[in-house]
């Protein structure tokens, strides 16, 4: 089974070292890209790889890269990759900067190819200073040995890559409020449309990945469309790092092949629940995604089927819950990271969420009413998708709008007299 | 335009205009925070939302914030559908779990945005049980009061302050829902249009502190349309009364003047109305006499030679009534010499050049625009805020090619990032403009108007060359000269700031040179004058008090009236002093003490704007009609009335006093249309000054007697001293506050009165322009050149303005005078140091010596000398002026 995002990657995490990255093929898909494609066949085959993008909203990433206006008037172009990784329970694109950020320094490199950016960020959580160490080592690498800089293997086509490290917010993670922080501004989200491809980063066509969408480009380059197809197992194409978190025998990550069953995540890499405890549910795609319960164990892993599951596949990294975790406080801890996080912008997050944590807190310390979980029902779907400013606040809506749906005899319990309310 | 459907009802509207807007305009009720007309939208609040349908058959819908929504041809949307009116009163249900339920003690009460948007969508009932979370407020200075517990955080008041009016004090600080908006620490709002956040701002945090000294409500004030004063702008106001003091100031929407906005000066300037410095009583010979005695002594007066002086400050028709009472020729306008020549020259560029003069709106069309030779922002404060609006044309333009509609605020000023459309300011120091200019150049006044010249010859050569010019200046007549040769609608502003004739001049040839190249298209030019009525005055006669003290010189004057004028403003202690001496009577009529009301042997208590009508002639030639807000107490009478007591001739009431005035000059002969007359009435009803929820009628007296007082009649209006009367379909130039029913707020409600929210008011924006551009424009060239002035003997003194202090009557206003700095000389630090002067400066002004505190300022040109303008009686009667500086050591 191919595993490109992580076939490099040694069993003790050390950095993959440029002599071994490009020992493994690496840096060819960038010399072919200059060489043998004009950008538009770039974009023409990361469109027909069907890469979606690991972020989390899986848009596909050749349609975004095809939105930026090319031509000879085109004014300064920038791609940024979105390496903020704040979402609780989330640690995918880690693991890929650390280990092979050669990696993900190609695949910036084709992207800015391909829509003609000369200057690149790295937008990095501010926590990940291995991650920092290993990126700006590579980048130094990089640029000595021409994939940087001026007249990149020899071509008439020049990048910058400069690595930023955030102060510090969920929110940066959002692509709009990214740019602004990277601009020196108060990480608020922007309005869409404009898309960022038109005005982003200081007002000039932009485009922003994750990191890990990134990682792939090189590989669909290099091997070609069909073979990218291939690696899926359903609708969707690639592979993909798939993590599980809670308590399994094994936490983890590993790479799979797009569409792989649930189970094989759960079951399989992660080997299962630990002893005694049984699973009752998982966010499939780390904390602003709904609960999905045993039932959902074969669904394949690919964005469509898990919104049709009333879902979302999100970063692809699980957070399970097992039969003595009460959902209740589980879903009180998100929400206070949320109402933490909320940028402030928008009345039904910055106003909603802490009014959700005071009902939980309330719940939980029996000062709960009956009314109080049609409330938070009501709350989750005033914060829904299109209410608010920016998602942020719809994935935190997710889970508790499912928790409810799913756990509802858990909130209950907490109504009935203190004594006998379980307290997990 | 575009068809719409909203619930189910087609409408005609506008296509591209937001969703939101074009409800409003509809005159639909929609709920919403912060968005703001002259704003834009940003999808903040989440308060406006609306379901939108795809298509007929869509039947489920899904939830847009109509702010945020362009109308296109098809739209179909509700404001009905259940969901989103849940969504709405959601929003505000989350917006009141932090915000206090003391409403009846808030100072926003009675106008608040929220309480209204509250009651619009239904949330009565209070669901949230934890606890609200608290701030603590900041001391802002002598103008606002700060009561963060109140915000919703709806960031209108960091976006009027920041993006609109350039504050940089300001700021939103932290986040979620602690997110704080003030300063970085306690201390004075720096900004002179900090006003606005008062009325910007939907809640109570914002307040007017001048207004907490002397609180009522909205509705227990009686107002009026009223004009502001302070300056030669004309905004518009709304002032308001109680117990006969004036409570405060705001802001009178006119689309064309002020649009939502005032400056501080405006705002916060009325104090000197309720004053001590009031001349409450007739005096004569510094004892109180009854307004009887009064006039017979007046009448007594007017034998032999008298001559009457005007007053810049005072409004057309009592200027017209002493001159009708002492006889064209002898009255004189009381403007400053330098003044009045300026004036004059204004006048004739107004009347017979090519050149047309801007209402504010249309200044902020300009796409490229030069100041020549004004510190705008400290003399016509209003109008630098308009500038502010112009230089983001190139950003809008730079939104419509990225097809982002140009209300999309937040999104337009993103992409147009720092990119702004050409100002470029030539002034003698740094002015509030600078950090929006291109090109910045500073020289003395006769360097202005020699690089203003050298504009206008680079646009057509033809204008008169300038002989040894700088390099650096040549190059910026270049760049200059071509970038509004380029722009389409150039913009050219300048005035009487510096006081140089050349200057005005130099502006002219500017505006001619591109009408040449325009085919002979009229060019704006707009030009700063100093006082409220600066220009009107000027139409009616050009003479200074100098020509008045030389006539007293020529023939032996019997008596002099001076009208509602400080001549120690005008001209030289000395010269004002020995014309007094020789003048047997001295009659003054103001409302407020000052040098000349010390000297008057006859002192008659006159009205100040907010006790009598009048017409004043703004900067653009808009002659505006303001009302008094309150009748004059005791004996204070209307400062005409007291001319038309004392004159043969005899006006009915005010109206016939305009109709004279216009008859007898007819370049007044719109005035009269400047509002209704005093016998117009809506449906037979005059229109009330007092709001309909006007408290304590019947018993707002009876400490003093038990029956209800009659009120007053008002015999110089359509309106009344009344809170009945008609109150729908009036005239805009009438009406004295705006409120709409469920919509409280001035800045809001007034919505339902413009034709199209933002646009002109239903019925049209008052006023009436009086110079419309010439037809056939035969205009000569300026060509006298100023020298290059390099004179190391002798300094070069110019006058400096302060927003707060230059103008004399707002700085008579407690909170204001806070704000005055002391006078003060400055000087290039270089020539500080080339001369060894230290913390003071002696300077040889007009025959005295002053010592005044020295401030180094390396803005100025090298070899002048900047005086504080109109501080601490430093007027700027005569500036700029030769003028010496004395030796350390030599006391005065
Ligand atoms: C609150 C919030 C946080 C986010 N955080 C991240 C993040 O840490 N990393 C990331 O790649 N995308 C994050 N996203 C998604 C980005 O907005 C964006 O969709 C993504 O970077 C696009 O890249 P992709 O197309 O390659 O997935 C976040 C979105 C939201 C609303
Ligand atoms: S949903 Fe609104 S408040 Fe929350 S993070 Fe997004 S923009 Fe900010
Ligand atoms: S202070 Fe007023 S204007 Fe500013 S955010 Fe709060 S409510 Fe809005
Ligand atoms: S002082 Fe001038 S700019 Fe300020 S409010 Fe009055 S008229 Fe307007
Ligand atoms: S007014 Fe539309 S979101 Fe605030």
């Amino acid at each position: 089974m191919d595993r490109p995002l992580t076939q490099n990657i040694k069993p003790d995490l050390s950095p993959v070292t440029l002599d071994d990255y490009r020992r493994a093929g690496g840096y060819e898909g960038l010399a072919k890209a200059l060489k043998e494609m004009a950008p538009a066949d770039v974009i023409g085959a990361v469109k027909d790889s069907g890469l979606r993008g690991r972020g989390g909203a899986g848009f596909p990433t050749g349609v975004k890269w095809s939105l930026v206006p090319q031509g000879e008037s085109a004014e300064q172009k920038y791609v940024v990759v979105n390496a903020d990784e704040m979402e609780p329970g989330t640690f995918k694109d880690r693991l890929l900067m650390e280990a092979d950020p050669h990696q993900l320094i190609e695949g910036v490199v084709i992207a800015a190819y391909a829509v003609q950016a000369d200057t690149a960020y790295i937008f990095l959580r501010g926590e990940y200073h291995l991650s920092a160490s290993r990126l700006e080592q590579a980048l130094g690498e990089a640029r000595s040995a021409a994939y940087l800089g001026k007249n990149i293997l020899g071509s008439d086509f020049d990048l910058e890559i400069h690595l930023h490290t955030s102060a510090g917010r969920y929110i940066c993670g959002e692509e709009t409020a990214l740019l602004n922080s990277l601009e020196g501004k108060r990480a608020i989200p922007r309005a869409k449309p404009p898309f960022p491809q038109i005005s982003g980063l200081w007002g000039r066509p932009t485009v922003v990945n994750n990191v890990e969408t990134f990682c792939n480009v090189p590989h669909i380059i290099r091997n070609g469309v069909d073979w990218y197809r291939g690696l899926g197992r359903g609708e969707d194409a690639g592979t993909k790092l798939f993590g599980a978190s809670g308590r399994v025998k094994k936490p983890g990550l590993w790479e799979l092949p797009m569409g792989t069953p649930i189970r094989v995540l759960i079951e399989e890499c992660a080997g299962g629940m630990q002893e005694g405890y049984t699973l009752r549910g998982f966010l499939p795609g780390g904390a602003s995604t709904d609960f999905l319960l045993p039932e959902h164990l074969d669904l394949p892993m690919d964005f469509d089927a898990m919104m049709k599951a009333g879902s979302r596949l999100g970063t692809g990294t699980m957070i399970v819950l097992d039969d003595q975790t009460c959902p209740v406080r589980m879903v009180l801890n998100l929400e206070r990271f949320f109402a933490q996080e909320s940028c402030g912008w928008c009345t039904p997050c910055r106003d909603g969420l802490p009014w959700v944590v005071e009902l939980l807190e309330g719940l939980l310390a029996g000062r709960g009413r009956p009314e109080d979980l049609d409330q938070l029902e009501q709350l989750a779907r005033l914060m829904g998708p299109g209410n608010t400013f920016c998602a942020l606040a719809p994935g935190a809506a997710e889970p508790l709008q499912s928790a409810l749906k799913y756990f509802r005899a858990d909130f209950e319990r907490y109504l009935k007299p203190a004594s006998t309310a379980r307290v997990a | 335009m575009a068809k719409i459907t909203v619930d189910g009802q087609t409408y005609d509207v506008k296509a591209g205009d937001n969703l939101l807007k074009t409800c409003l305009s509809l005159r639909l009720d929609l709920p919403y925070f912060c968005w703001h007309p002259a704003l834009g939208s940003v999808g903040a609040c989440r308060q406006c939302a609306v379901v939108q349908y795809k298509d007929e058959s869509d039947a489920q819908g899904r939830l847009v914030m109509a702010c945020m929504t362009p109308v296109t041809e098809g739209l179909r949307v509700s404001l009905e559908a259940p969901q989103a009116r849940e969504f709405r009163a959601g929003v505000i249900e989350f917006l009141m779990t932090n915000h206090p339920h003391d409403c009846p003690v808030c100072e926003e009460g009675g106008e608040c945005h929220l309480q209204d948007m509250t009651v619009m969508t239904g949330h009565t009932f209070r669901r949230y049980r934890g606890l609200k979370r608290t701030h603590r407020n900041q001391y802002l200075g002598p103008f606002i009061n700060h009561e963060m517990n109140r915000c919703i955080a709806c960031y209108r008041c960091v976006r009027v302050y920041r993006d609109y009016a350039g504050g940089k004090d300001l700021d939103v600080f932290a986040s979620r829902n602690n997110v704080y908006f003030g300063r970085f620490e306690d201390g004075v709002l720096e900004n002179e249009f900090s006003g606005n956040l008062v009325e910007v701002c939907p809640t109570g945090v914002f307040t007017d502190r001048t207004f907490s000294q002397h609180y009522v409500r909205k509705w227990d004030l009686q107002h009026a349309p009223s004009i502001c004063v302070h300056c030669g702008v004309g905004c518009n106001t709304s002032p308001g009364e109680r117990y006969g003091t004036l409570r405060r100031i705001v802001n009178r929407y006119n689309g064309e003047v002020n649009g939502y906005f005032l400056c501080d000066r405006g705002r916060f300037g009325y104090g000197f109305v309720n004053s001590e410095r009031r001349i409450r009583q007739p005096m004569l010979r510094g004892e109180p006499v009854s307004g009887e005695t009064a006039l017979a002594h007046f009448q007594g007066l007017l034998g032999g030679h008298t001559i009457g002086i005007g007053s810049p400050r005072a409004s057309l028709e009592v200027n017209f009534a002493l001159r009708e009472l002492v006889g064209a020729e002898h009255f004189y306008a009381g403007f400053a010499q330098g003044e009045a020549s300026l004036a004059a020259a204004i006048l004739d560029v107004l009347r017979h050049w090519p050149v047309h003069n801007p209402s504010l709106r249309e200044v902020e069309q300009a796409d490229a625009v030069l100041i020549l030779g004004e510190d705008v922002a400290n003399t016509a404060p209003r109008v630098a805020l308009a500038l502010r609006q112009a230089v983001r044309n190139r950003a809008f333009e730079r939104a419509d090619r990225l097809k982002i509609p140009r209300w999309q605020d937040a999104a337009v000023r993103e992409a147009a990032q720092g990119e702004k459309s050409p100002l470029f300011v030539v002034a003698p120091n740094a002015t509030r403009l600078d950090d929006i200019a291109e090109a910045i150049c500073r020289g003395t006044p006769e360097d202005i108007a020699r690089l203003g010249l050298a504009i206008a010859n680079r646009i057509d050569a033809s204008a008169p060359a300038v002989a040894d010019l700088s390099q650096e200046d040549e190059h910026l007549a270049e760049l200059i000269g071509d970038t509004l040769t380029a722009a389409a609608h150039p913009l050219i502003v300048s005035g009487t700031g510096c006081g140089s004739l050349s200057v005005v001049r130099a502006a002219a040839n500017i505006a001619l040179a591109l009408s040449n190249r325009r085919e002979g298209r009229a060019v704006d030019l707009c030009y700063v004058v100093p006082e409220c009525n600066t220009l009107g005055l000027a139409m009616m006669d050009e003479r200074s008090v100098k020509d008045a003290f030389a006539a007293a010189k020529t023939r032996d004057l019997n008596t002099v009236i001076v009208l509602e004028n400080d001549l120690y403003r005008r001209a030289d202690a000395g010269a004002v002093d020995s014309f007094f001496n020789g003048t047997r009577h001295v009659v003054v009529i103001d409302h407020i003490r000052h040098g000349t009301a010390a000297k008057a042997q006859l002192l008659l208590p006159g009205s100040t704007f907010a006790e009598t009508e009048g017409t004043l002639v703004s900067l653009e030639g808009r002659a505006q009609r303001f009302y008094s807000v309150m009748p004059g107490s005791g004996e204070i009478r209307d400062s005409w009335r007291w001319l038309a007591d004392a004159a043969a001739k005899r006006w009915s009431n005010i109206d016939a006093l305009t109709a004279a005035c216009a008859a007898a000059l007819p370049e007044f002969g719109p005035i009269r249309n400047a509002a209704p007359p005093a016998g117009f009435r809506v449906e037979g009803e005059k229109v009330p000054r007092e709001p309909h929820r006007y408290s304590g009628r019947t018993a707002m007296f009876a400490n003093r007697e038990i029956h209800e007082p009659k009120p007053p009649d008002d015999p110089d209006s359509a309106l009344a001293f009344s809170m009945e009367g008609a109150s729908v379909d009036v005239p805009p130039a009438l009406l004295p506050f705006v409120w709409a029913p469920g919509w409280n707020s001035h800045q809001q409600a007034v919505n339902k009165f413009q034709d199209e929210v933002g646009g002109a008011l239903r019925g049209g924006d008052p006023g009436v322009r009086l110079f419309e551009s010439p037809e056939t424009a035969e205009p000569r060239w300026f060509d006298e050149v100023p020298y290059r002035l390099r004179d190391e003997a002798r300094w070069r003194a110019i006058p400096l303005y302060h927003v707060f202090g230059s103008e004399e009557l707002s700085a008579l206003s407690p909170p204001l005078a806070e704000r005055v700095p002391a006078a003060y000389a400055a000087l290039h630090p270089e020539d500080a140091e080339r001369l060894g002067v230290g913390e003071t400066l002696a300077v040889r002004l007009n025959e005295r010596v002053v010592r005044l505190p020295l401030r180094l300022e390396s803005s100025l040109p090298r070899g002048a000398v900047g005086i504080s303008a109109g501080l601490a009686g430093l007027f700027r009667s005569d500036l700029p002026a030769w003028i010496a500086i004395e030796k350390e050591g030599e006391r005065p």
